[in-house]
């Protein structure tokens, strides 16, 4: 909420609203000054037509062949499971030595570039295979889960580890943990693979959209044919999987679902060659100036490139995620009221409920494929996609944390006045801190969408792998690191700044 | 006082309980307007259960103060006290006041900070303030519901002695009629017409203050603890009194 600016001291921030609210006058700036440069043209003049049978779909959903449904839906989950089953314990073990620089930077780098990304690369290289779904979620989540790991089990109390004796020695200190850090940091550990499972479920749908077999693939040949009723099925199944997750995912069931996971994975598409592994990496990627050794060429490839890809790529990267970022705060602000409890009502906040889970379910991906059928390919629906995605998440977290606040007056007051008086600023803190925190996730995301037409940096990368030019590629994915390191650094710099860090979850 | 004269509050036989624990039994309490009540009794005695009872009963006349002062922490002191008096404004102009304060209510609220020692601190937010000007914004709040009934729960626990004194004495003299919580039984001979002494969920002791003497508050209440004891921690009160041997117990240890 905007709060009065002192009369007697107008340039003296002395209060925490106003200082929030210069942190967001600075977003809606940035998303102003963005606002012309973006590509927004609606392509398509009429969407409606078009948004009147995509709702009738969604609504009437049909599937005439249930198998291929359900086999959709099964290698979505297998994908999913064993990526997580794997790389949890890889993240563990990259955990326990996180304190080591290398490991930091390895980690850093594998879980910066996009899942898509690493399907696009390894594709070359497995070909569309198992083997390529499996290690496109793995290698980035191993990463994020080191992190997450290690920072959680820094924040475990240190005085059980200290009643022990220590031989030296990495296996000694193995063991340590084992009986201190690990079983204490136990239920935040499992509750973070738990809430990874799901993204990992996303992760796996949409890598259908560069070919395997999960539920993207059959989604984007549904929307592609103008067969909506069947899109709608799979929207759907994919929603009610997500929704009941809690149900079907036990602990005690986990192993029969390995088994039949391994059991569903897709059998080998086209090529497999892992011999050709090796060139890949020591030939293919690099630009053949600089493999034979033409520094002044290789200088010259890649100003070309930055002045042609690169760097439009970025800018419209940049442009759209401000432009993201500033239209999921205010979308935010008007959906988490609808399924607070406090503020709407106990049966209102269901509905709310229900609409906050069907936005933050659908991936980004697949909301920006289809609005790019209603709107044609441009920025808007990469921003439209992002912003209703991300505010379901964050809404989601605002509506939970406002229900559970109990510093509750008999005179609160009620509707509108307690959501602009009381909520809100007692949520806001929190809210910003989620908005940075997901501003990292909301650059790769912009970025990848490229691979759906968009101009952003995953169009170039799409390009460059469909061209067969593995050396442009390389290049951009590691433009697209670089833009994601940069924006981290500032996410970190703009949450110390505005104080919310300590608010964040 | 006529007999067909309706009192401020009438509680007859009144009992309240969380679950399996009582808080409140057998209360008969009748407090007329134009009366100044103090309640005193140690904590987890059923006062705020009390006083929380009294103000459903008479939430349109009366102006709440609760011990947890209910602040909204980023907001300013001026925005705090302006939400006494939300349901006196439209919701436009009270949406517009966050962007720019009301010209008549900054008037009126900057003449009640004056009086609370808030002059300099208004426009901070109340996160930047210690626990004795929150409990000032929170009394401003209850000053600025313009209520003839005031009912304040330890309004005034964060400030000295005679700090407490001037604004427990200003707050009384905004309104008409008051019951309010204290630990003080010095602030309640000194200020109020009548004492009522709460003790395990009852009514100890209910008398006008000219026939009490400190002693006799003492003997009856807090004879083992020193009158100006500031705090006597005990646990949130939905799980404390499991038992009424338990406060008792809780007030002897300290």
């Amino acid at each position: 909420m905007l709060p009065a600016l002192n009369p007697a001291h107008p340039f003296t921030v002395q209060s925490t609203a106003r200082r929030l609210t210069g942190v967001i006058a600075l977003l809606a700036i940035l998303a102003a000054i963005a606002l012309p440069w973006a590509d927004l043209a609606m392509v398509q003049s009429e969407p409606w037509p078009e948004l009147k049978r995509l709702a009738t779909g969604l609504l009437l959903p049909y599937w005439d062949e249930p198998t291929i449904l359900l086999e959709s839906l099964g290698q979505t989950l297998a994908f999913a499971l064993l990526a997580v089953t794997l790389s949890a314990p890889l993240g563990m073990v990259l955990a326990l030595v996180f304190h080591c620089r290398v490991v930091r930077w390895f980690c850093a780098a594998v879980r910066s570039v996009h899942e898509l990304f690493w399907g696009l690369l390894l594709m070359q290289v497995f070909g569309l295979s198992a083997t390529t779904g499996l290690l496109a979620i793995l290698i980035p989540y191993t990463g994020v889960f080191a992190k997450v790991f290690a920072e959680t089990l820094a924040l475990q109390d240190k005085t059980p580890a200290r009643s022990i004796s220590l031989k030296p020695g990495f296996t000694s200190q193995l063991a340590l943990w084992s009986y201190t850090r690990i079983p204490q940091a136990l239920p935040a550990l499992l509750s973070y693979t738990r809430y990874r499972f799901e993204c990992a479920l996303r992760s796996s749908a949409i890598l259908g959209f560069i070919g395997l077999p999960t539920l993207g693939f059959h989604l984007e040949t549904a929307f592609k044919q103008g067969l909506y009723g069947q899109a709608g099925a799979l929207l759907w199944a994919f929603l009610i999987l997500i929704g009941t997750l809690r149900y079907w995912l036990q602990p005690r069931l986990i192993p029969v679902y390995l088994i039949a996971a391994v059991w569903l994975l897709p059998e080998t598409i086209g090529f497999s060659n892992s011999g050709y592994l090796w060139q890949f990496v020591s030939r293919d990627i690099w630009p053949t100036p600089l493999l034979n050794g033409d520094l002044a060429g290789t200088v010259n490839w890649a100003s070309r490139m930055w002045q042609e890809q690169a760097w439009p790529g970025l800018v419209q990267t940049v442009l759209l995620t401000q432009l993201a970022l500033f239209l999921t705060l205010v979308i935010t602000l008007v959906v988490y009221p609808m399924a607070s409890k406090v503020v709407a009502g106990r049966l209102n906040a269901r509905i709310g409920h229900f609409l906050l889970l069907v936005m933050r379910s659908t991936p980004e991906m697949m909301l920006a494929f289809v609005f790019m059928l209603l709107f044609g390919p441009s920025g808007l629906p990469a921003v439209l996609a992002l912003a209703i995605h991300n505010s379901g998440l964050i809404g989601y977290l605002v509506a939970r944390n406002s229900d559970a606040d109990q510093r509750h007056r008999l005179d609160d007051p009620a509707g509108i006045a307690r959501y602009a008086y009381l909520e809100t600023p007692r949520q806001l803190p929190s809210l910003l801190a989620w908005l940075f925190y997901r501003w990292e996730v909301m650059l790769r995301e912009s970025a990848i969408m490229g691979v759906l037409g968009i101009t952003t940096l995953g169009f170039y990368i799409d390009s460059a792998f469909e061209e067969i030019r593995y050396d442009r590629a390389f290049f951009l994915i590691l433009v697209t690191v670089a833009l994601t390191v940069v924006v981290d650094g500032c996410s970190r710099w703009l949450r110390n700044k505005a104080g919310v860090e300590s608010a964040g979850g | 006082m006529s007999a067909n004269h309706q009192p401020a509050f009438q509680l007859t036989n009144a009992s309240l309980s969380y679950g399996q624990a009582q808080v409140l039994q057998h209360i008969h309490l009748t407090i007329h307007d134009g009366e100044k009540v103090a309640l005193l009794g140690p904590s987890g005695a059923g006062k705020s259960s009390l006083l929380n009872l009294l103000y459903q009963q008479r939430a349109d006349r009366c102006a709440l103060c609760p011990q947890d002062n209910g602040l909204v922490d980023i907001l300013s002191a001026y925005h705090n006290i302006f939400m006494g008096g939300l349901d006196r404004h439209s919701t436009p102009a009270s949406l517009w006041n966050l962007v720019r304060p009301l010209k008549r209510a900054r008037t009126a609220i900057e003449a009640i900070a004056t009086q609370l020692g808030l002059g300099t601190e208004l426009w901070k937010s109340v996160d930047r303030l210690s626990g004795g000007q929150r409990q000032r914004v929170a009394l401003g709040r209850a000053l600025f519901r313009k209520k003839d009934i005031f009912l304040g729960d330890e309004p005034v626990s964060a400030l000295d002695p005679i700090q407490a004194e001037t604004l427990m004495q200003h707050v009384l003299s905004q309104h008409a009629t008051a019951v309010v919580c204290l630990h003080s039984p010095v602030l309640a001979l000194a200020l109020f017409d009548r004492v009522v002494v709460m003790k395990a969920g009852s009514i100890e002791l209910d008398q006008p203050t000219r026939q009490l003497t400190l002693a006799d508050l003492n003997s009856n209440y807090i004879t083992d603890v020193p009158a100006d004891r500031t705090a006597l921690v005990l646990p949130e009160k939905s799980s404390v009194v499991s038992s009424p041997e338990a406060c008792v117990t809780g007030k002897i240890q300290r």
